[in-house]
């Protein structure tokens, strides 16, 4: 049986008396590609931003890569990486220059033409301010596709992308995993992202509703919201 | 040392990039040399006794509008965010984020000079590159506690009213300094003590750069 990626056991975080994600106990083996599904605000974005260390929970124990990100985030971080809401990207800065400064600041061989490429931004010398959202999208892929992470956090990957950059991303987040990545996205296109998957986790209102294989949760997430299947 | 070389790169980038800030940073600090000479009026001995306090007060001014903006702009991207999830050393985020702080303020602060000088008719009396050397102090006297309370305020809806509230009585001995240091090569230093106040301004700079860059990793981190 392959080691745990993330280990969480009655993880809770809250946001002054309201709890956004609360009793989580939850296993993603290394390797793997794992789903979450939930309505807005149901604790998704919160779960990444805890197991990325970037936020610190309120009560349980969570484990990544068997070190505590509350404790150990130094260690973590160079193994993690999130890519959320916010791209996190420096507007004045052109491509790629935004990841010249991740490769120096993270002192990596900087193969930028590669990275640039495979989300194809290699023509654009602009600055990121002159960027449509999907393409910063594409760039903030590129930042953690550089960073070569043992586990990718994504929040919404497919969130103001064009049908193309849908393909695109699923196929990043394929190679993502072939090079040993363990890859754990939160999506609202369910239908799409259960085809990614392996296995899936719906949450419901912070708290954990379901969980089995990805091909399913289809199913039980309408049986959750109650859609009509 | 190579992260902090492309902290401080990227951090000139940016403003180099975007040069119409420090040019606005360096109007608003003469508007304020303005604001002062049409406060005492035509007093001119007075103008030319109180130029070096009007000139720091000037530059330190300026100073909370530079440190509130430069964080919040990356804040609100979240691009600190993902700088302090990489494995970068929160030292050399300070240290970067510091000095390029320090190397904007002291261009203002020069501008600021050269006005004062013109606009209260002031000539130095000792040798100018004094006035350097303090400007030099004065504004990395600011720059250290001010990136730290500019970092740990930037999240704040009120940060621009609250850093000030802050900063402002820590760099209180610094300011003395700078400002007695100033006086002494505009008015003459007969009695040789423009040593003991650049001694001064030096030893807050190092307690500053030493104690800050310590502590902005607990603080942002």
């Amino acid at each position: 049986m392959p080691a745990a990626a993330i280990e969480a056991r009655d993880v809770g975080r809250r946001y002054g008396r309201r709890w956004a994600l609360a009793r989580l106990d939850l296993i993603v083996p290394e390797g793997s590609f794992f789903l979450l599904v939930g309505a807005n605000g149901s604790g998704k974005t919160t779960f990444l931003r805890l197991a990325a260390s970037a936020e610190q929970r309120n009560r349980g124990e969570l484990a990544v890569f068997g070190q505590d990100p509350a404790r150990r985030a130094e260690n973590l971080r160079a193994h993690v990486a999130l890519l959320s809401h916010k791209a996190g990207l420096y507007e004045d800065l052109s491509a790629r220059e935004n990841l010249e400064l991740l490769a120096g600041l993270a002192s990596m061989e900087p193969r930028i033409a590669e990275w640039l490429a495979a989300v194809q931004l290699e023509d654009r010398p602009d600055p990121v301010r002159c960027f449509s959202a999907g393409m910063r999208k594409r760039l903030a892929f590129a930042r953690l596709i550089a960073q070569r992470p043992r586990l990718a956090l994504i929040d919404e990957p497919y969130g103001q992308l064009d049908p193309v950059g849908f393909d695109l991303v699923d196929g990043l987040m394929h190679t993502l995993r072939d090079q040993g990545a363990t890859v754990v996205i939160a999506s609202h296109l369910v239908e799409r992202a259960s085809r990614q998957a392996d296995t899936a986790l719906v949450l419901h209102q912070g708290t954990p509703r379901w969980q089995g294989p990805a091909r399913k949760v289809p199913a039980a997430w309408a049986a959750v919201h109650r859609v009509p299947a | 040392m190579n992260q902090l070389r492309w902290m401080l790169y990227k951090d000139l980038l940016i403003e180099w990039r975007g040069r119409a800030r420090v040019a606005a940073l360096s109007t608003f600090a003469v508007t304020l040399l303005l604001l002062f000479s049409f406060a005492v009026g035509p007093d001119t001995d007075a103008l030319r006794t109180h130029a070096p306090a009007y000139l720091w007060l000037s530059v330190l001014t300026a100073s909370t509008l530079l440190l509130t903006h430069g964080f919040k702009l990356e804040v609100e991207s979240g691009a600190m965010e993902g700088l302090l999830l990489l494995p970068v050393s929160p030292r050399a985020i300070f240290y970067g984020k510091a000095i390029a702080n320090m190397v904007l303020l002291l261009a203002v602060g020069v501008v600021a000079l050269l006005v004062t000088l013109v606009l209260f008719d002031v000539t130095p009396r000792e040798n100018p590159i004094w006035l350097l050397l303090i400007l030099v102090l004065g504004t990395a006297g600011v720059s250290a506690p001010g990136t730290l309370y500019a970092g740990l305020t930037a999240r704040l809806h009120a940060a621009q009213m609250v850093l000030p509230v802050l900063l402002f009585p820590l760099v209180v001995p610094c300011m003395v300094a700078a400002v007695r240091a100033t006086s002494l090569v505009l008015g003459g230093d007969a009695m040789g003590q423009l040593d003991s106040w650049l001694w001064v301004l030096g030893c807050f700079d190092a307690i500053y750069w030493s104690l800050c860059g310590v502590l902005f990793g607990k603080v942002i981190g």
